[in-house]
């Protein structure tokens, strides 16, 4: 297959904006790409500045984007102090290490792990880790349980009214279960994972199934006729049909399902760390709450921007994907 | 008595309804040697296709069946193979993918890659597709589309070669150019065709026989007119020919006179004309 690469219209613009002619045309392209939008987010930062001065909590006034831009480098500061605190630990571990060895080669050493506090960008991290973990086993499984049922009316029939009472649960409601079967069945002296990392995981993986078994499933029924034709009079085997004609023709909507999936796993994720108390971004933002200083709610309005952001970003990355993979490389991806 | 080489035996077709079954297909008989090319001709919704398609495998009839060189008929498989209306190309793969899936799946282990190869480029060039092997389907125009189409079904080596309105999505002058490569890849081939069509004038063309359908439901074989015409053929010559010409105004009164389609089906406007697909067709294919 060929990828073509192509320059996104902004960077064409600037190119031939230097070297072309009409640059009159190439101002408005690059006011439309990039001009409208920063208009947006200015008369956005004005009104909510205004608004914020307006509003008054018990923990002060309602963090504008100033108070919401100091909260970020403080935030950053903590971690690169709490990082350079680790590395101090470990040092001194090392020295003392070293020393002992020194004194007596028989000695037994060992390096405990730092058990400071997790940072903000720790968190981040966790939260990726655990939504990326979430949303690829659940593909694993949506992805050929769609393609099961798409291809066989009976399986559709059978397991559609499942499908359809388990899409609408709530991620709250599955919590209280996973985390009872998690503690009840995950039980080992040397845990390769922590039960709050399963716990979050499961639940994302429950709610985030369904968008792409369903979509998988209608992409692969909607296959042209004509199509099951050519593969019936070639007598393609079943393995072959389903790589060589299901797969392909299903791709965009089983993107569509997956796309909708990992964006369902990353808001069911922030909810459910925060009820569970499990590592991550939801926690970090219970936790601001029930902190209670004055800086929490601008910390927590950095969170907000952040969950945005990297919402946004993971859609992004699917879409990158989705155009990589699709042969119709016409079509309008969005 | 010799066995035909493929013998369409006392077919018929019943397709289940909410109001019972439904007869679309009455005791079709029909004997095909090898090498023969038949055109099936009728009306819309006379059942055309649903011959083709039991001959192909993928219906079977509710009486009767297809025999093929003494074996009876009971699944698809690419000694049947079919030209589509609508090409049926795989979107996501180049010409020569698609050509290949075929090939791939035919001659397994019985083939060298190389040979498999250039069985591939040979058929793509039969159908004058050779400077267009990589290109995906919708990089390329109508008719070369169905060239591909057509190249995949030859690449099978079929006992019977299914096409089911092969040029009837394309326009006038494609469809002469495709008519034409087809006359030329016969001469040299010398398959057994069943082809469906609406158009008289490329029945009369191409055909060694024309079968008239009635018209359905409960459809069978009308007439069958011999198409004594001389090979090779030539459009331009056989527009003024008389032998030509009564032919094709056979199949044209048999099916808008004994057959019109007005009897059957009376339509609100008592004034709209019978339909006259492509009767001029070799009259414009002259002009290229």
């Amino acid at each position: 297959m060929k990828f073509e690469l192509s320059k996104p219209p902004v960077v064409d613009a600037l190119i031939k904006l230097v070297t072309g002619p009409d640059r009159g045309a190439q101002v408005q392209v690059l006011f439309r790409a990039l001009g409208l939008p920063v208009i947006g987010v200015l008369v956005f930062m004005v009104f909510w500045s205004v608004a914020a001065s307006l509003i008054d909590t018990s923990l002060g006034k309602f963090p504008g984007p100033g108070a919401v831009w100091e909260q970020t480098v403080n935030l950053y500061e903590e971690h690169a102090r709490e990082r350079e605190r680790a590395e101090a630990f470990y040092e001194r571990q090392r020295q003392r290490n070293a020393e002992k060895l020194a004194a007596d080669p028989h000695a037994e050493v060992r390096i405990r792990d730092y058990t400071g506090k997790p940072t903000f960008v720790d968190q981040v991290g966790t939260s990726l880790i655990t939504v990326m973990a979430g949303f690829l086993l659940a593909s694993a499984i949506a992805i050929p349980v769609g393609i099961a049922i798409g291809l066989s009316s009976t399986l559709y029939s059978a397991f559609n009214p499942l499908i359809q009472l388990f899409k609408p649960v709530s991620p709250l409601a599955w919590l209280p279960l996973v985390t009872m079967v998690v503690s009840a069945v995950y039980v080992s002296q040397d845990p390769m994972f922590s039960k709050s990392f399963l716990t979050s995981m499961f639940t994302v993986l429950l709610c985030c199934l369904w968008p792409t078994v369903i979509n998988t499933a209608v992409g692969v029924a909607a296959i042209s006729k004509d199509l099951l034709n050519v593969s019936r009079v070639l007598r393609l085997n079943w393995f072959t049909h389903v790589i060589k004609i299901v797969l392909p023709s299903a791709m965009p909507m089983m993107f569509t399902g997956l796309r909708l999936s990992l964006g369902i796993a990353w808001m069911v994720l922030i909810a459910a760390e925060m009820l569970a108390q499990n590592p991550g971004l939801g926690k970090f933002v219970w936790d601001e709450f029930q902190n209670g200083s004055s800086n929490s709610l601008g910390r927590i309005m950095v969170a907000v921007i952040v969950i945005g952001l990297i919402g946004f970003l993971l859609d992004r990355a699917m879409l990158m994907l989705q155009k990589r993979v699709s042969w119709d490389k016409s079509a309008v991806l969005r | 008595m010799t066995k035909p080489y493929l013998q369409i035996s006392q077919v018929s077709i019943e397709f289940p309804t909410p109001r019972g079954p439904f007869r679309a297909l009455d005791k079709v008989d029909l004997s095909i040697d090898q090498g023969e090319f038949v055109s099936l001709i009728g009306h819309s919704g006379c059942g055309k296709s649903t011959v083709l398609n039991i001959v192909a495998g993928l219906y079977r009839a509710t009486e009767g069946g297809v025999i093929l060189e003494g074996r009876e008929v009971t699944e698809p498989g690419p000694e049947r193979a079919v030209v589509f209306q609508n090409h049926s190309l795989l979107p996501w793969l180049t010409a020569y993918e698609n050509v290949e899936l075929a090939v791939k799946q035919v001659f397994k282990g019985r083939r060298s890659r190389r040979e498999m190869r250039e069985w591939i480029e040979h058929n793509l060039s039969l159908v004058h597709m050779e400077h267009a092997l990589h290109k995906r389907p919708d990089e390329i125009s109508g008719g070369m589309k169905q060239r591909v189409g057509i190249a995949r079904a030859l690449a099978m080596e079929p006992k019977v070669l299914l096409m089911d309105e092969p040029f009837g999505a394309l326009d006038a002058l494609t469809r002469a150019h495709l008519q034409d490569s087809l006359m030329e890849i016969q001469a040299e081939l010398n398959n057994t065709v069943i082809m469906i069509t609406h158009d008289v004038d490329e029945a009369v063309l191409l055909s060694d026989r024309i079968v008239m359908m009635t018209n359905g439901p409960a459809a069978s074989v009308g007439e069958i007119l011999d198409i004594d015409l001389e090979r090779p053929r030539h459009r331009i010559a056989l527009a003024d020919d008389a032998a030509f010409n009564h032919l094709r105004h056979e199949v044209l009164s048999f099916l808008y006179e004994r057959h019109g389609r007005l009897e059957v089906v009376p339509l609100s406007s008592g004034r709209k004309k019978p339909r006259q697909d492509g009767q001029s067709a070799v009259a414009r294919g002259a002009m290229r």
